[in-house]
């Protein structure tokens, strides 16, 4: 294996992030936005009530604005795992590759050709095939994140494949278990209800801007009580996948669950953090309170993660350390069964080059022996196991206390409305409007616990980033990483202000823009 | 039913769908054709409007149709998509720029509040039309003149030059390849403006680039048809795997696959008489043979490049690096597994054809742009 300038490694993650965090600005409101214009569009077909339509075509045409650089940045992300993760590329890419195949096929084709319907066929097709087309569009989108989650799920717990020493890279042995990877699951629900949840923000911020501006008053009543209800029905969604979602993360990615918790020894009944402020001296194995304040609900982590107040959840230094009490192996452990296991590759490859079979044969049960344990064979120290404690830590409890209020301006803004009382509490429309960029930061926050948190890993426990990068020079993906930074901005703001002068003209105008 | 063919065997019937994607993508590129054409063939406002909405209601595809041709390549061909995207770096992110601009450009150009102007995004898209279709040309033209990369025994790969990938340039064939291509996707943006819109000034204008561009293209493409056939290709041992030099590879591999270049001669004749009928007759259907030919030829030319024990992306740095179907494709198990899910690829072009039919049923005309109020 070749030396890897780790200037190359933190260019290469950071404009995976920047990629994958602009990307994620889109995401979320497509996925929704398209289920509340299809509801919407429906009862507009059902009804025949041409105010129906109106206020379908001015969601939709805010749609239109987001969807087409929601687009232009994932085309990004799929080639970014071939230009700078080439080495990924082929040491996972007979798995990796497929569920990304298979969304191009199934979704994305989907998606685009119904797109144009839905913009431009109003009166080229009848109305019930333009209903098909919006609704074919809204399950285009969300079939689009089920592959992509499949495919990162994959990342965050590895299933069905088997390590080749011949060609040097993981191969599939079971489809399906790479489809129904139970971590992909809970990783799809969560993330796009977590999409349904941002999009019923969007419609409810842009209502409600409108109520307390006086103006477009029945077109807003009218979307906020669809989007309350829509709002309220995925948050709860939301919230029972996220608990699914935290369930895997405890069996499968300890350290991302005892970050995510600053849990940095593990405990019997451990408590959970509903609000802390983390030590920035806090180093392993000094015997610190990682916290400086903090408020906790006894069992609560044990109870979420096991299902049981007892249940022993395994801090950081149980994990670096082991704990021979609690049957876990240490990661200078791991790290010598790898390393024998990457040598044992490396001497199987060069007997079978020279032919020696009886060598290769040695090598090859040797590595055998040991290839659990291989992705740890490339890590120089146990400690490097460990992610970003305070990011991971702080990314989860925002997010986790943004949906948690989310939950609760559902319920108020639906009450007030079906008591026709919404427009006289103004501090509730402000609170509809301000939740908005809320929403965006809680998506971001559960991107950055999910991916920042299994740091150093590309797939989990078994290719390090590190190994995964493309080999090529730092100033060359230093220099991509500043035109990407640029020309995202320059569309982001182009974006805001197209979206803020259209939400500006309003429904109203709608058909005239 | 997958089970039963051998690996080398699927791992062409890959190779095929790769070709196949590649093709419709060049086809589609009449996209990014009629971009480069906006301010040829039309002079004033409403007939831009007219182009933009013609083409916008198709971009997505050609955008799906480039998606789609890497993620085959991954699912099938990982160690391409490893090699050549992380070692060509700059020319794929060359690429990419041009394709993030073009995204947006439909959708904001005519937008109020669009901080940048309208022109602004007309440049985009022209900048998508043209450097970003010879770009794309002048990369497929190193699958036949290859490229300056290393696989190591482990088969990780790594660039030779600090260029990473723009010494393609320095080809004239890549050069000319993606030319050609560029007045390819032109002339097919101008039969489908024949075809899709309906407003005599853009017609009479389409027809003269046709006329014209036609010979271009045909000088382009002759240089490149003979420049393959008499160049060496890289062939190896299927028993072996060595890979070594042989001249005029790719004649003989037409000599080998009769109905290979059978293919590929349907596909030239039918694509200039789609270019003559758009030039020379009143008929608005050159599209459909043209395109046809388009599809054909270039699917033809993916097979003559991968088929018959030929390296498709040889190595100018260590020979016994190039890449063939059967040392980059992925296993026997996820290839069954993929051309199961292939069996799809009938149904999504079936609902596409649907969508395009009903969508072109009537010619875009300046009143259905000037009343459309989500036109582009």
């Amino acid at each position: 294996m070749h030396h890897i300038d780790p200037s190359l490694i933190d260019w290469s993650r950071a404009q995976f992030a920047l990629t994958a965090l602009y990307h994620w600005i889109f995401v979320p409101l497509t996925l929704g936005l398209t289920f509340i214009v299809a509801i919407m569009e429906t009862i507009y077909v059902k009804t025949g009530n041409e105010w129906w339509k109106k206020t379908t075509k001015f969601w939709m045409g805010l749609l239109a604005i987001n969807f087409a650089i929601g687009l232009a940045t994932g085309i990004i992300m799929e080639f970014e795992f071939g230009t700078n993760w080439s080495n990924y590329s082929w040491i996972v890419g007979d798995i990796f590759g497929a569920p990304l195949a298979i969304e191009g096929l199934m979704a994305f084709f989907m998606e685009s050709t119904f797109f144009a319907v839905m913009f431009f066929g109003w009166n080229k097709v009848s109305k019930r095939t333009h209903l098909l087309s919006t609704w074919l569009v809204a399950i285009g989108s969300n079939l689009s994140a089920l592959w992509i989650l499949i495919a990162n799920g994959w990342m965050q717990h590895p299933v069905g494949m088997h390590f080749n020493p011949d060609t040097a890279r993981n191969e599939m042995t079971d489809f399906w278990a790479v489809v129904f990877n139970p971590n992909a699951y809970t990783k799809f629900l969560h993330t796009i209800s977590s999409g349904y949840v941002l999009a019923s923000l969007f419609v409810i911020a842009i209502s409600s801007w409108y109520l307390l501006k006086k103006r477009d008053i029945q077109f807003a009543k009218r979307s906020i009580m669809v989007a309350a209800s829509f709002g309220l029905m995925v948050s709860l969604f939301n919230l029972t996948t996220g608990d699914d979602a935290a369930r895997q993360v405890a069996i499968n990615q300890p350290m991302k669950l005892a970050s995510m918790e600053g849990l940095y020894e593990g405990k019997s009944g451990a408590e959970i953090v509903a609000f802390g402020i983390l030590d920035p001296s806090k180093t392993l194995k000094d015997k610190k309170d990682p916290f400086l304040v903090k408020f906790a609900i006894p069992g609560g982590l044990s109870l979420l993660s096991y299902h049981s107040f007892d249940a022993y959840v395994p801090g950081i230094e149980d994990i670096v350390y082991g704990n021979k009490a609690h049957h876990i192996m240490s990661a200078a452990e791991k790290m010598q069964q790898g390393k024998k296991a990457v040598a044992a590759l490396k001497a199987y490859k060069e007997a079978k080059k020279e032919g020696n079979v009886q060598e290769a044969k040695v090598q090859r049960s040797i590595f055998e022996a040991n290839s659990k344990y291989m992705g740890y064979g490339y890590l120089t120290s146990p400690e490097q196991t460990v992610p970003n404690v305070p990011l991971t830590f702080y990314a989860f409890h925002t997010m986790v206390g943004f949906g948690t209020w989310f939950i609760l301006l559902f319920v108020i803004i639906l009450y007030l409305t079906m008591t026709n009382e919404l427009h006289a509490h103004r501090w509730v429309l402000w609170a509809g409007v301000w939740s908005l960029p809320m929403g965006y930061i809680a998506q971001e926050a559960g991107w950055i616990t999910a991916e920042v948190g299994r740091q150093p890993w590309a797939i989990q426990d078994m290719l390090p980033v590190g190994m995964a990068t493309s080999n090529i020079a730092s100033g060359s993906v230093m220099l991509t990483f500043w035109m990407f930074a640029i020309l995202f901005t320059a569309l982001l703001i182009a974006e805001v202000k197209i979206m803020a002068t259209q939400i500006n003209i309003g429904p109203k105008e709608a058909d005239h823009v | 039913m997958f089970n039963a063919l051998t690996t080398l065997q699927l791992q062409e019937y890959w190779w095929f769908l790769t070709a196949l994607l590649a093709a419709l993508f060049v086809f589609m590129t009449f996209v990014q054709g009629g971009q480069s054409l906006l301010w040829t063939l039309a002079k004033t406002e409403t007939e831009r409007d007219i182009i933009v909405n013609a083409l916008g209601r198709k971009w997505e595809l050609t955008f799906t149709s480039l998606v789609m041709f890497g993620g085959a390549l991954f699912a099938s061909f990982p160690l391409f998509y490893a090699t050549s995207f992380g070692g060509a770096y700059y020319v794929w992110m060359a690429i990419l720029f041009c394709f993030i601009i073009q995204a947006v450009a439909y959708e904001y150009r005519k937008k109020p509040g669009n901080v940048f102007g309208e022109k602004t995004y007309e440049v985009f898209l022209f900048i998508n039309g043209s450097l970003g279709i010879i770009l794309v040309g002048t990369a497929l033209g190193t699958l036949f003149t290859g490229g300056h990369f290393i696989v190591n025994d482990m088969h990780l790969s790594h660039w030779t030059t600090k260029a990473y990938g723009l010494e393609a340039v320095l080809s004239f064939f890549n050069v000319a390849f993606g030319f050609m291509l560029f007045f390819l996707a032109r002339l097919s943006a101008a039969l489908y403006f024949i075809n899709a819109v309906d407003d005599a000034s853009i017609l009479s204008r389409a027809r003269t680039v046709l006329k014209y561009e036609s010979w271009i293209f045909l000088i382009l493409f002759l240089y490149v048809a003979g420049s393959i056939l008499t160049m060496n290709g890289y062939t190896y041992d299927p028993q072996t795997m060595i890979v070594s030099v042989e001249p005029m590879k790719f004649l003989h591999n037409f000599e080998a696959m009769p109905a290979v270049a059978g293919i590929f001669a349907i596909g030239v004749l039918l694509l200039l008489a789609g270019l003559y009928m758009g030039a020379y007759t009143q008929s608005d259907k050159g599209i459909w043979p043209a395109g046809m030919g388009i599809v054909l030829t270039v699917t033809a030319l993916m097979l003559i490049l991968g088929y018959n024990h030929t390296a498709y992306y040889p190595s100018l740095s260590d020979i016994q690096s190039s890449l063939t179907i059967e040392n980059s494709a992925s296993s026997r198990y996820t290839l069954i597994a993929m051309s199961y899910v292939s069996l799809l690829v009938p149904f999504v072009l079936g609902y596409i054809v649907l969508v395009w039919r009903a969508m072109n049923r009537e010619k875009i005309t300046a009143d259905e742009v000037e009343n459309d109020p989500h036109h582009y």
